[in-house]
């Protein structure tokens, strides 16, 4: 528990002196409470029982101060303390944010949206809530505690002693309460994260639920996870229901051994009577906040939990920091993977892959689905260390190089076009906020996304849905494809990037491509071989190896290898395609010449 | 640049930060509702709903305010008589009377802490799921409207808040009303003229905080907002981190989130500053309400209308009035709170699916397969036609082709035949059934889809392809993964079938969650099968083995496939050619060859590239 406070000390320590500040009016504040049952007390003894009318209006007055000033501490200790959080936890969100945005993908292979967001928001706002009142709360208990006893002693020892003897078993108590509720608050923060996940992923895939009519499916899986969560829930109001009274017990037992004690002391004229309910008095101004324990307790053990979710993030490893000296230089583009091996966690999924590109040259991977081309490429941009053998770029490392240098110099058109909420100028513009929108149409048209775009009657300022919605699985691609482009980058990776594009866009884009591309570095990822045969080198892999290389005609030689096989199923159908066509006088032609090779 | 399909829509002028705007996240705006008593009672239906419960929780609470009641006098009553006048066993009875009564506040706190939790906690349980179960079976238009963080934020967050008030808020409220009431009753009966005169603060204080309530109130909505937002940014954020990344966009998101977070905790701030103003306009309340109640019961003493013992009693009595009245109003507090929470809640419950079943509508037989467009036409915003005047029909058991350029409304046209919207003009038949006229559930579980965007569920592959069917045995699953070539590769990981995969499949090739979502759809045996580029991220190799056994599955089902490469839609018995939303060719492939058009040219050109 300490533990968890000491490792989040950075983010509360900057705005401590709020907490102070709390602290000081809530003692001020609580010392005008006591002020207003005096004052009424005087009123009556004064002015009603002794008729001094003439006082009223005077202690009428210091009523109404003393309850605009009570108001006054009330309110600033309270802001005081809420401030305290509000900032502790802004400063925290910012960290975690920040921490999120350098873990490697490997982190993101493995946690679900949900239970990060969970963490993000209510698992800081429990922490944010203790922090903002539960803290001082505590600290004012236990100066109250201190106070009170002190005030007892100075009152009457004997008694005083009474009442301490039961302090040991409220620190039993809370202690053990304390052990009890822990994990049950663990838990609790588990189920939330779990549900919130659930939640998350529902509506992520509402499409696939609904296009299944899985609904009710979803409403039962749902149930579980928030049955799941109730019943974490109860499981802590069972530790209540059997701790806060007993806290609430222990304190009333106090009062009957007072009254015992003490009563015994005045029948034998150990005390007097005066003396016993002045004591008494005191005695309930302690209770009261007494049973107010069993909650901040709660409170804090809630935020323990809480944070202990929140230190998981920060203390996550950081793979790609940095240690000594960085490469960051223009990026040519040559390319060496020498001997590069590559795992999953513990699953070989590359081995031994070996090839040069030389700057400006364009590579072409081809391979079966779940061939290792997308890990080929993503081991360029260190979106993934190899775990044997060594990329480097213009000679150096990749793993020397500096990171943002590096990434910044090397654009990835992902498998999957993802696409922001906002603008379709923000999203081609994501990698690269200040363009001008000159620039932006033009890379766009270089996607051959401008025409569509601009066929919109909100043109560049129109909003795309989260994921890019409200666009075709072609439209998104070739945003995507924009923002890469945009970039202008020294090696740019098309990872089947037109897949969902029809050739003859495809072939505009390629045209385009080529024109930009010159002198850059290209890897292109595809399954047509008519995206593939332009290329300098093609590497067709299978099952994490390079088994063939080479250019198209080189490729096309070897009879039985995968290349061919696979060109001649696409060339089948065209052939198959133009016979069809009957007399399609161009289409013969070119068969013909297809089948001459 | 051409405009030329701006419709109806007056010309906008955008500035530059409109234009470049990191993020935007619609929905959500500020619900200007006033303060509705209706919506009050919608919530506290909530907790009648378990009248047992409510009724249980109250005994134990007023057990609890007995004690409370009940000890302090015990105690007077032990030191003026017992101990007073020195019998010490009337002071040992005292205790232990005492000790009893603290007894059975021990009992009824541990049933009230129980008995409010329990029934705070059921009743947040069964709203989220109402709320969920309402949620889900909304339309596609209400979530292609808003982030899912801001669906997500209501179902969870909002739903959370309501909490305290459900576990205390209304049990309390109800035993302060109830104090309150004595009270009153007891001032009243004490001297009416004296207790009215008390009495009248308090709705001149009502009648001042309503505008401290008014803004309280605006404050915590916009909280509710912030939070809303900041939530679709993180959902969106995580997600599209691996993009981030890759774009080192890091540091400008940073400084877009750090604003947002700022922004609520400014709101926040604004909030608290504004809500804890209400304990101390109370208390201050309180104050002038003694002041007025001292000045004119002098009055009457002065003038011999009241005895001295009464206005002592009367002034004893006033901290127990406003105590009460302190609580109720911190609970009204706390009620505004939930109502920028509950009226969020409400909103989405009051929302109505836009494809929606017709009360009388009758399950889709089985269906044979028959389908028929006809003249639909349709636009996902108005004035956006994505398809314009669509007549097709598809024979049972045909195979039906759609191409045409990127964006053309091909998977449009998939999506109104799964009934995920309704056509803005035309109808749609099936088996000669409008589906408007029949039950979606109905239709959906009869056709399967293989998406564009292929989505898995977490959780293993044996349970992703089961999806559709989840009746289907172990070998069933593996028939269906061996039918699209997915057998081999799902037996080569870790745990085969029983692997585990994460979120939306990472952990899986592309072209493998490609594969399991065919299978899902296969799997479901479906009626009619449309296959959304379905096969767009598989190489050729396994595309041609899939479609060699395609043949023999799709044998008497109906077959809807949008396709780029040729090949996989040159068997089809139809081929529609979609350009801007419009069929411009129809035929089978050689007709359409022959036509030399649009279809003509595609292949053409196709060709050339691979020339
Ligand atoms: N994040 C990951 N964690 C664990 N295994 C992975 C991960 N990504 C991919 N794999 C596995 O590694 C292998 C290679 O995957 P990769 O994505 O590189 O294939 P690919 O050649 O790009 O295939 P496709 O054409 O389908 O995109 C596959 O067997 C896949 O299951
Ligand atoms: N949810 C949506 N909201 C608004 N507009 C949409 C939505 N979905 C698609 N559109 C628009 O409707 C038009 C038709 O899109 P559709 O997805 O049917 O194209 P498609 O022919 O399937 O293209 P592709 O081959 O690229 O998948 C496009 O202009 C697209 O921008
Ligand atoms: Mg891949």
């Amino acid at each position: 528990m300490i533990d968890v406070f000491r490792r989040l000390r950075g983010f509360y320590q900057p705005h401590i002196r709020w907490l102070y500040w709390s602290l000081g009016l809530l003692v001020f504040a609580t010392a005008l409470g006591l002020a207003y049952p005096y004052l009424l007390k005087r009123i009556v003894n004064q002015v009603i029982i002794a008729h001094h009318y003439a006082q009223l209006p005077t202690l009428a007055l210091m009523i109404l101060g003393a309850a605009v000033l009570k108001g006054g501490f009330n309110w600033s200790y309270q802001y005081a303390g809420q401030y305290f959080g509000s900032h502790t936890g802004y400063d925290l969100r910012n960290q975690l944010y920040r921490k999120l945005n350098r873990q490697p993908f490997q982190y993101y292979d493995s946690v679900h949206t949900g239970d990060l967001m969970s963490r993000m928001t209510a698992d800081l706002d429990a922490l944010r809530m203790f922090l903002a009142f539960g803290a001082n709360g505590l600290a004012s208990l236990v100066l109250i505690v201190v106070f009170g006893l002190g005030l007892m002693y100075s009152m009457n020892v004997w008694l005083a002693v009474v009442v301490t003897c039961l302090m040991p078993i409220l620190a039993v108590t809370a202690v053990r309460f304390d052990n009890r509720l822990h994990p049950t608050y663990q838990r609790i923060r588990k189920t939330l994260g779990v549900l919130n996940s659930g939640v998350q992923e529902n509506i992520m895939g509402v499409r696939t639920v609904k296009s299944f009519a899985k609904e009710d499916n979803e409403i039962s899986k749902f149930q579980v996870r928030n049955g799941a969560y109730f019943a974490a829930n109860m499981d802590a109001t069972q530790l209540w229901k059997r701790f806060f009274p007993f806290i609430e017990f222990t304190g009333n037992f106090g009062v009957v051994a007072i009254v015992l004690v003490g009563g015994w002391l005045v029948m034998h004229h150990q005390m007097n009577l005066g003396d016993l309910v002045a004591f008494l008095s005191v005695l309930w101004t302690l209770i009261w906040p007494m049973s107010n324990l069993g909650f901040l307790l709660n409170n804090l053990t809630q935020a323990v939990a809480a944070g202990e979710r929140l230190l998981e993030i920060l203390d996550a490893p950081d793979p790609l920091a940095v240690t000594g000296p960085a490469h960051a230089a223009v990026m040519r583009g040559e390319v060496v993977f020498s001997g590069v091996s590559m795992k999953y966690g513990d699953e070989p999924v590359m081995e031994d892959v070996t090839f040069t590109a030389r700057a400006g040259e364009t590579i072409a991977l081809l391979g079966l689905t779940g061939a290792g081309k997308s890990t080929l490429v993503n081991l360029l941009p260190r979106f993934y260390d190899v775990a044997a053998g060594s990329v480097q770029i213009d000679g150096v490392d990749v793993r020397a190089w500096d990171l943002q240098a590096l990434r910044r110099q090397i654009a990835v058109v992902f498998q999957e076009p993802f696409l922001f909420s906002t603008t379709i100028f923000s999203n081609i513009a994501y990698g690269n906020p200040e363009a001008t929108l000159e620039a932006v149409r033009q890379a766009a048209a270089m996607a051959d996304a401008a025409e569509f775009i601009e066929q919109l009657p909100d043109g560049y300022h129109t909003l795309v849905g989260e994921r890019g919605l409200g666009l075709s699985g072609g439209q998104k691609q070739r945003i995507a494809l924009a923002r890469a482009i945009l970039m202008n980058p020294a090696i740019l990776v098309l990872d089947d990037a037109t897949s969902a594009v029809d050739m003859e866009t495809e072939y505009k884009i390629q045209q385009a491509l080529q024109r930009v591309m010159q002198g850059r570095t290209t890897f292109i990822i595809a399954h047509r071989i008519s995206s593939v045969k332009r290329a300098d080198q093609i590497l067709v892999l299978d099952r994490g190896r390079i088994v063939q290389r080479g250019r198209h005609e080189e490729l096309l030689a070897d009879e039985h290898g995968l290349y061919r096989r696979i060109f001649d199923m696409q060339f089948q159908d065209f052939a198959a395609v133009a016979s069809a066509g009957g007399s399609v006088g161009a289409l013969r032609v070119l068969s013909q010449r297809g089948n001459g090779e | 640049m051409s405009q030329a399909q701006v419709v109806q829509r007056p010309e906008r002028v955008y500035t530059d930060a409109e234009l470049r705007a990191p993020f935007i996240y619609r929905d959500d705006e500020a619900l200007e509702k006033k303060f509705q008593l209706g919506q009050m009672k919608r919530l506290f239906k909530y907790v009648a709903n378990h009248p047992r419960l409510v009724a249980l929780a109250l005994i134990a609470t007023l057990g609890n305010l007995f004690a409370t009641l009940f000890g302090p006098y015990m105690v007077g009553r032990a030191i003026d008589g017992a101990i007073g006048q020195g019998m010490t066993g009337a002071l040992v009875a005292d205790a232990v009377i005492l000790l009893l009564t603290y007894a059975l506040n021990y009992v009824a706190s541990h049933y009230r802490i129980y008995l409010t939790n329990l029934l705070g906690q059921t009743v947040i349980q069964r709203l989220r799921e109402e709320l969920f179960s309402h949620v889900q079976r909304l339309s596609l238009g209400f979530f292609d409207e808003r982030p899912a963080g801001s669906v997500l934020v209501r179902i969870m967050n909002d739903v959370n808040s309501l909490q305290d008030l459900f576990t205390n808020g209304v049990i309390n409220s109800i035993t302060n009303i109830f104090t309150l009431v004595g009270i009153v009753v007891i001032m009243l009966s004490l001297n009416a003229r004296l207790a009215l005169v008390t009495f009248i603060i308090v709705p001149i204080m009502f009648v001042v905080s309503t505008r401290l309530t008014l803004t309280i109130r605006r404050a915590w909505q916009q909280v509710r907002l912030r939070l809303s937002r900041l939530n679709a940014h993180l959902a969106e954020a995580i997600q599209g981190m691996r993009v981030t990344e890759a774009y080192t966009r890091q540091s400008e998101n940073q400084t877009f989130f750090e604003g947002m977070n700022r922004d609520w905790m400014n709101r926040f701030l604004h909030a608290q500053r504004v809500s804890i103003l209400f304990g101390p306009m109370v208390d201050l309340t309180s104050a002038v309400g003694s002041m007025i109640l001292f000045w004119y019961g002098i009055h009457l003493l002065r003038a011999g209308l009241v005895t001295v013992g009464l206005l002592v009693a009367f002034a004893n009595y006033l901290g127990n009035f406003w105590q009460p009245i302190s609580q109720l109003g911190n609970l009204y507090n706390q009620l505004l709170v939930a109502m920028a929470s509950s009226e969020r809640i409400f909103q989405y419950l009051d929302t109505e699916a836009s494809v929606k079943d017709r009360l009388d509508a009758e399950a889709l037989p089985e269906i044979r397969g028959e389908v028929a467009f006809e003249r639909v036409t349709f636009e996902y915003e108005p004035g956006r036609r994505a398809i314009e005047d669509v007549s097709f029909r598809a024979e049972p058991g045909q195979t039906i082709a759609l191409v045409g350029h990127t964006g053309a409304g091909k998977s449009t046209v998939m999506n109104l035949l799964a009934r995920f919207y309704d056509p803005t003009g035309g109808r749609i038949l099936v088996d000669g059934h409008d589906i408007r006229e029949m039950r979606s559930d109905s239709l959906r579980s009869q056709i399967g889809i293989v998406l564009q965007d292929t989505f898995i569920f977490s959780g293993t592959i044996l349970d992703n392809i089961r999806y559709g069917n989840p009746a289907a045995s172990d070998d069933d699953v593996m028939a269906a993964a061996c039918a699209v070539y997915a057998d081999e590769f799902i037996r080569e990981l870790e745990n085969g079938y029983h692997t585990e995969v994460r979120e939306r499949g990472s952990r899986l090739s592309m072209g493998q969650r490609q594969l399991l979502s065919f299978a899902r759809a296969i799997l479901a045996d479906p009626r009619i099968l449309v296959l959304d580029e379905a096969t767009a991220s598989i190489d050729t190799y396994t595309e041609h083995l899939i479609q060699k056994g395609l043949q023999v599955l799709l044998a008497g089902r109906t077959a809807f496939v949008v396709a780029h490469r040729l090949s996989t839609i040159r068997e089809a018995d139809q081929i529609l050619v979609f350009d801007h939303g419009h069929i411009v060719e129809r035929g089978t492939h050689s007709e359409l060859m022959q036509l030399r058009g649009h279809y003509y040219q595609l292949v053409e050109a196709q060709y050339q590239f691979l020339a």
